[in-house]
């Protein structure tokens, strides 16, 4: 491609400034570089600027689209945001980039004799229509699924959930949140009866100590993490930095302690026994306001297909708590974790003081482990000991990936086991959706079917025969992916597929529809601070591309479901959100009136008297409180959180002398999840080009690999070719390796294993045992 | 023919200066930014010698807090 030594060499200078711009929109989201920011711009721009929330991730910064001459050509934050305050990462900044790649799917195509041929939308539509049919009278409801996003708006979310659950009637309803929250949305519900976090962002402004539970914010919510160092600045608050590889973030902290993957479990209730034996617990809150239980272990690590598993929580008393956490000393946990039983006691310090706030984060490192829902458990164990919740700047926060896991996923409720109010195993839950839906209660089967792992194998067995996957690329993202690309591609599978660019999904689908993107369609996303934003249509779709809210009504017209789908076309938005409204009436989950998120920078529920609540279950702040206390925690019938008693267990593989590493993946800054928009934005692209296996500095030189070497790695499930990466972005420990999973070329996915955690389903991309060669 | 960028923190009230200052050197390329107290440096050199000389040069002028390396590359010299 460059063919002259100058060439190449202002290229690598290009490259160079690219990543320093890169490192420092990092370190200082936000942060402009007047030359590179006009480049982008017309001149003489006279731009339109209209707010919406960032297209990228759950951090859900507002910003501020320019628009010139119907298309997007600039973004700023949006100062007004009390989420990001003006500042927006290097993502959000290239966002509308992405809108306007070479290869836009624009037309409708159809897979005829192995070959895609394009079509129209009414033909396209009618085909999937008539297959759902004919599928159904074949095989059964149950044969039909839709899987689906936490980049879904709230309106697509919506009207997949009521077709599949409400008019067709079945659960097979899912969406890849099910991948990134599944565990914190277990956590919540088993602690608190009720999803989703009591605090909000402002907490960072409260907190005196912040504790990242696994959490790379430097990377992965990058906004977040620039007003933690802002608070550093300003009040000279503390971070630490608890994780399994040295990152952007640990470096950033002002600790970094590292433990062995899955003891986080056993640091937490070390964590618990500090404060315990210390006499540093809130008894008064504890008393009023807290249960303790247990439920079932060794429950298995769901390998096997249909791999059920039900907990049994039964009540106990505080000093049965204590004595079990007798197992955790500091000095046994040291043993297991690596973590210093100093450095356990150092953290149990900030959480016992009462003079000090304080703040845990989290987001993938426990949410994607096969004890998610424990470890979740263990952390909100630790603020409710010592009564560190529910208040500014006391706040167990789990953070989402996703910029509408929340809003959709978890509010619309698009799991299998779930409704927009409650759950289907609930008969008044079922009743109260089947009433606003306009369908007949029965109509709703009472039982979950297939979480995502479960539902891919049962594509693979031939219990599901049509899938319609939107806004999400699990080709690139399910684990132990050979199996399920296999499945797809099995004959008698129909397999549609909505999205933006071409990529591995695209490949194995029978039907592809183009799909508008983000601000070419009206809708909202909920981030996770319970709060929901609004963004009008900007521009024009490319193409016949369509939102996969109309997709989802013109098929569930043809269906023959007019009635439920009465929607307008140009007001539908609208009337869907007032429908999904009525789910969530009263004081502990009622959304904001659209007018109200079309004039503000979003609102959090419950949104009540004209106000959005910024702190659950305290008094001061929720009008959903109603016992008289300061704190009620009414999700659980009785009003109080459960300290619930988990104890350590292993990973299901853990390295042996034939796969001596542990290999964990995740994302990296300058993508987002599976690059199918990130690398299509050129200096993104040029940034992170590609995926690299990270290794040990000292390791790598016994092995005698440098960066750039070819490796190999090799697990149970298959084996792949990186390139190295030695003392570049993160460092491992020794006997580790990370791989980041947005590059399509080289699927880190086709090694990782299915296991999910029993309770939540959620599978654990962090943990396998690999062996590691330099070829 | 190596290439490589900082990220140059000036000290407080500085940043001027700091900009001054690099931009004077001629293997320099200067990239403030417009809303913090940071400045990219991309520097170009003809061998190593010279960047170490350079790297020198740079972190002995005053306004200058911290430089941080974020990439290095070393590419063939062109004729
Ligand atoms: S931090 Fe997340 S939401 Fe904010 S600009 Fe970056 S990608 Fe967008």
């Amino acid at each position: 491609m460059y063919t002259s030594l100058t060439n190449r060499r202002e290229f690598i200078k290009k490259m160079a400034v690219m990543s320093a711009m890169t490192a420092a929109a990092t370190m200082f989201p936000g942060i402009l570089f007047a030359e590179e920011q006009e480049r982008n711009l017309p001149e003489n721009a006279n731009l339109d600027w209209k707010k919406a929330p960032c297209r990228f991730c759950g951090v859900g910064c507002g910003v501020l689209i320019g628009i010139d001459n119907g298309k997007a050509v600039a973004v700023k934050g949006d100062p007004k945001s009390p989420v990001n305050k003006g500042l927006c990462c290097v993502k959000g900044y290239h966002s509308v980039i992405s809108i306007y790649g070479k290869d836009r799917l624009t037309k409708p195509l159809i897979k005829k004799n192995g070959k895609y041929v394009e079509t129209s939308m009414k033909e396209a539509l009618d085909l999937i229509a008539s297959k759902m049919k004919e599928t159904i009278s074949n095989h059964g409801k149950d044969a039909v699924s839709i899987y689906g996003s936490g980049q879904w708006t709230i309106p697509d979310g919506y009207v997949a959930s009521k077709l599949f659950k409400g008019c067709i009637g079945t659960n097979n309803v899912e969406a890849n949140a099910r991948l990134c929250m599944a565990s914190a949305v277990t956590g919540f519900m088993t602690s608190f009866g009720i999803d989703e976090p009591m605090g909000c962002y402002d907490d960072i402004d409260h907190a005196d100590v912040f504790v990242l539970w696994g959490n790379n914010m430097a990377e992965m919510h990058p906004v977040l993490f620039s007003r933690l160092l802002d608070q550093r600045l300003k009040r000279g608050v503390k971070i630490i930095d608890f994780a399994t590889r040295t990152t952007r973030t640990s470096m950033a902290a002002d600790r970094s302690i590292i433990f062995q993957p899955q003891t986080d479990l056993a640091v937490a209730n070390a964590i618990c026994y500090e404060i315990i034996n210390n006499g540093w617990v809130n008894k008064s809150f504890v008393e009023k306001h807290c249960n303790f239980k247990k439920g079932l272990t060794n429950m298995g690590y769901g390998l096997e297909d249909h791999y059920s598993f039900d907990d049994k929580p039964e009540g106990i008393t505080f000093e049965a708590f204590k004595t079990f956490l007798q197992d955790y000393t500091p000095e046994k946990v040291a043993k297991i974790s690596g973590v210093s039983a100093k450095d356990i006691k150092y953290m149990a310090s900030y959480y016992g003081d009462p003079n000090k706030k304080v703040m845990s984060l989290w987001c993938m490192g426990m949410n994607q482990h096969t004890r998610g829902t424990w470890i979740n458990n263990l952390v909100y164990n630790i603020h409710l000991l010592t009564g560190k919740i529910s208040e500014p700047g006391n706040s167990p926060f789990s953070l989402t990936g996703q910029p509408s896991a929340c809003g959709t996923v978890r509010e619309v409720g698009t799991l299998t086991h779930k409704l927009p109010h409650g759950v289907v195993t609930n008969k008044e839950h079922r009743e109260f959706a089947a009433k606003i839906w306009d369908v007949p209660a029965e109509n709703i089967p009472a039982k979950p079917s297939y979480h995502t792992v479960e539902m891919f194998r049962a594509l693979d067995r031939g219990d599901i025969k049509f899938m319609w996957i939107q806004v999400t690329n699990p080709m690139v993202t399910m684990p132990k992916l050979k199996r399920y690309r296999d499945a797809c591609e099995k004959e008698g599978r129909f397999i549609v597929v909505s999205d933006i660019y071409p990529t591995p999904t695209t490949d194995i689908a029978d039907v592809i529809l183009p799909s508008a993107m983000w601000i070419e369609r009206e809708g909202m996303y909920g981030n996770s601070e319970r709060r929901t934003q609004y963004f009008e249509k900007m521009i024009e779709p490319s193409g016949e591309a369509m939102s996969d809210t109309w997709q989802i009504v013109e098929v569930a017209k043809r269906l023959g479901y007019e009635k439920q789908f009465y929607y307008n076309e140009d007001t539908h938005i609208e009337e869907i959100y007032n429908e999904y409204r009525r789910h969530h009436e009263g004081n502990k989950h009622a959304m904001a009136p659209l007018e109200v998120l079309k004039a503000e920078p979003g609102a959090q529920w419950p949104y009540v008297n004209g106000k959005s609540t910024k702190w659950r279950f305290n008094a001061d702040y929720d009008p959903a409180c109603s016992n008289g206390e300061q704190f009620h925690f009414y999700g659980n019938p009785d009003g109080k959180a459960i300290i619930w008693q988990r104890p350590y267990e292993p990973a299901p593989e853990i390295p042996d002398d034939d796969y001596p590493f542990w290999l964990c993946t995740g994302r990296v800054v300058e993508h987002w999840h599976t690059g199918s928009m990130t690398r299509r934005i050129p200096v993104l692209h040029k940034a992170m080009p590609h995926a690299y296996v990270e290794l040990n500095p000292e390791q790598a030189k016994e092995m005698q690999i440098q960066t750039g070497d070819r490796i190999k790695l090799t697990t149970r499930r298959g084996e792949i070719i990186l390139p190295a990466s030695v003392n570049e972005r993160g460092v491992p420990e020794r006997n580790q390796v990370f791989v980041p999973f947005f590059d399509e070329n080289m699927l880190i996915n086709d090694v990782t294993l299915d296991a999910f955690c029993p309770i939540s389903k959620q599978p654990d991309y962090k943990k396998c045992a690999v062996k590691v060669e330099k070829v | 023919m190596p290439i490589k960028s900082y990220l140059a923190h000036p000290h407080q009230g500085k940043k001027q200066e700091l900009v001054h200052e690099l931009s004077s050197i001629s293997s320099c390329e200067v990239i403030p930014a417009e809303n913090n107290d940071l400045v990219i440096v991309v520097t170009e050199t003809n061998n190593n010698t010279e960047d170490d000389i350079l790297k020198e040069k740079i972190e002995a002028i005053e306004s200058l807090k911290l430089l941080a390396m974020v990439s290095g590359f070393d590419t063939p010299k062109s004729n």
